[in-house]
């Protein structure tokens, strides 16, 4: 029996959350970068600046929304949506305290991993619809990117399911009470990690939409709200990484004394400030190398993860 | 072991970067902050007077010639009230053009022209960009408090004869062999 009252509340406070935090977070990372280079970021509007997303989103959504006359025009506006729509129902499986999931899926991981994939056609189809030649550019990096860690993201999070026996995320954040998986799945959480990065386009991966190189990559003809899409959706996965991480590798809501949200929210928010740090910090990787770099050492890390993970949870069982 | 330098680079590089969350900014806040400017900052030009308080511009047309950009138009009068001297019947400054480079206060010879440390002309319309007489005109002496042009002129003038200037000495005469 499914409490619907409940549900609708847990949906309405982790799809509230979620957007809230994704425009904190175009603040947060702007003022953290500007802490990591000695000087400000945004500190003008509200205490510290917090509200500058908002003014933006003023701005963005007052802005003419333009539509090429070259583009194709149907796929070229939904694919925002797309963007957005994936990242929010992968958010419908992440448990952030026990008891407080929307959906508490028994394939969570399966899922999860099904959304990202999704996510990429919108970076696909969106550079296509855009019939500009950096945006093509842009999701003709994106494809190979995605598609090639994809492989090794779902490999790397089958360490984690099978040390908790389970696809369900809240099971599997049960399974880590004594022990975070971070310490049994090194390999497979540093994999994923990088996986999840390049899956949310951010440096060292963010080839698809290299603003030195290709203008702003597959979303170049895109502006007004339908940009300002792209740009939550972006955070938004940042967000889901961040959650996925902790879920799988960092042990959730685990944590003693304070309330099991509140330390989900704080590993989160360690997550996301290391993510901002890594993008102060390092350039970008050329983008054969980057392939080199997935194909060649992490996918057969992660396999190699894999492979000792069975082999051990066999040799416990028997 | 080049593998575990490379990681070894790319941890110390976050460290790096992380410990500059202790530093303090080195931005300057300026609306609030304001920087200290030097007074011979090159800034907005404005047109002095003497210590007497007549205008100190003899329309020599040197500023004009000298700005690089030509953003100084200005026309030449007598003056029949003051001794029938030149005057700039209007003097304009197109500070749209303007880039502050200060060859016009090299140029004048009668200190007139001068910039002054204030940068702050930010204007909605272009046009208010364009300076008339009576917004360079000021009422004081700006760098230069005791120069009165025509009383440092080594020549007769109307209301001094040679000789009789500020730091002037009398006139050789020219006839006598005594030293």
């Amino acid at each position: 029996m499914i409490d619907w009252s409940h549900t609708a509340l847990t949906i309405a406070v982790i799809l509230g959350s979620c957007l809230t935090l994704a425009g904190m977070m175009i603040w947060l990372e702007r003022r953290l970068l500007g802490v990591w280079q000695e000087r400000y970021g945004p500190n003008r509007l509200g205490p510290g600046g917090c509200l500058q997303s908002l003014a933006d989103m003023i701005k963005i959504f007052t802005k003419e929304d333009w539509i090429p006359p070259f583009a194709d025009k149907a796929v070229f506006v939904i694919t925002p949506a797309i963007v957005v729509i994936t990242a929010l129902m992968s958010f419908a499986v992440v448990p952030v305290a026990p008891d407080f999931v929307v959906a508490d899926l028994n394939v969570g991981v399966l899922f999860f991993l099904a959304m990202s994939s999704l996510a990429a056609y919108s970076v696909i189809i969106g550079g296509w619809a855009s019939n500009n030649k950096f945006a093509f550019l842009g999701s003709l990096r994106a494809i190979a990117q995605l598609l090639s860690y994809e492989v090794f993201m779902g490999i790397s999070l089958m360490g984690a399911v099978l040390l908790a026996g389970s696809f369900n995320l809240s099971d599997i954040v049960e399974a880590q009470r004594h022990q975070w998986f971070v310490i049994p799945q090194f390999f497979g959480f540093l994999c994923f990690f990088m996986a999840g990065l390049a899956e949310a386009h951010r440096t060292p991966f963010d080839m698809p939409e290299a603003e030195a190189e290709l203008v702003a990559g597959y979303h170049s003809e895109y502006s007004g709200m339908k940009f300002g899409m792209f740009f939550v959706g972006e955070y938004l996965s940042i967000l889901l990484l961040s959650a996925m991480t902790v879920i799988l590798f960092f042990g959730g809501w685990h944590g003693p004394w304070l309330p099991p949200a509140v330390w989900f929210a704080l590993k989160m928010f360690g997550f996301i400030v290391l993510i901002i740090l890594i993008r102060a910090t390092w350039p970008r990787f050329r983008f054969d190398q980057l392939l080199t770099f997935g194909w060649k050492i992490v996918m057969p890390l992660a396999l190699i993860n894999l492979l000792l993970t069975g082999g051990i949870v066999l040799w416990k069982a028997t | 072991m080049t593998v575990i330098r490379y990681i070894r680079d790319l941890l110390l590089g976050l460290w790096v970067v992380f410990k500059r969350t202790f530093t303090t900014p080195v931005t300057v806040q300026y609306p609030e902050e304001r920087p200290y400017l030097p007074p011979r900052w090159r800034g907005r030009i404005v047109l002095t007077r003497d210590p007497d308080g007549a205008e100190r511009c003899v329309a020599c047309h040197l500023c004009s010639a000298a700005c690089p950009v030509d953003c100084i138009a200005l026309q030449a009068a007598d003056n029949p009230e003051a001794h029938e001297r030149r005057y700039p019947e209007f003097f304009r400054i197109n500070f749209s053009r303007c880039i502050y480079c200060g060859m016009c206060e090299e140029a004048c010879p009668t200190n007139a022209i001068q910039l002054i440390p204030d940068f702050e002309q930010g204007e909605y319309a272009r046009r208010n960009l364009v300076y008339e007489k009576e917004d360079l005109l000021i009422s004081g002496t700006g760098k230069y408090h005791d120069y009165n042009f025509y009383r440092v002129a080594g020549v007769r003038t109307l209301d001094k004869d040679k000789g009789q200037g500020a730091n002037e000495l009398p006139p050789v005469d020219v006839r006598s062999l005594m030293p």
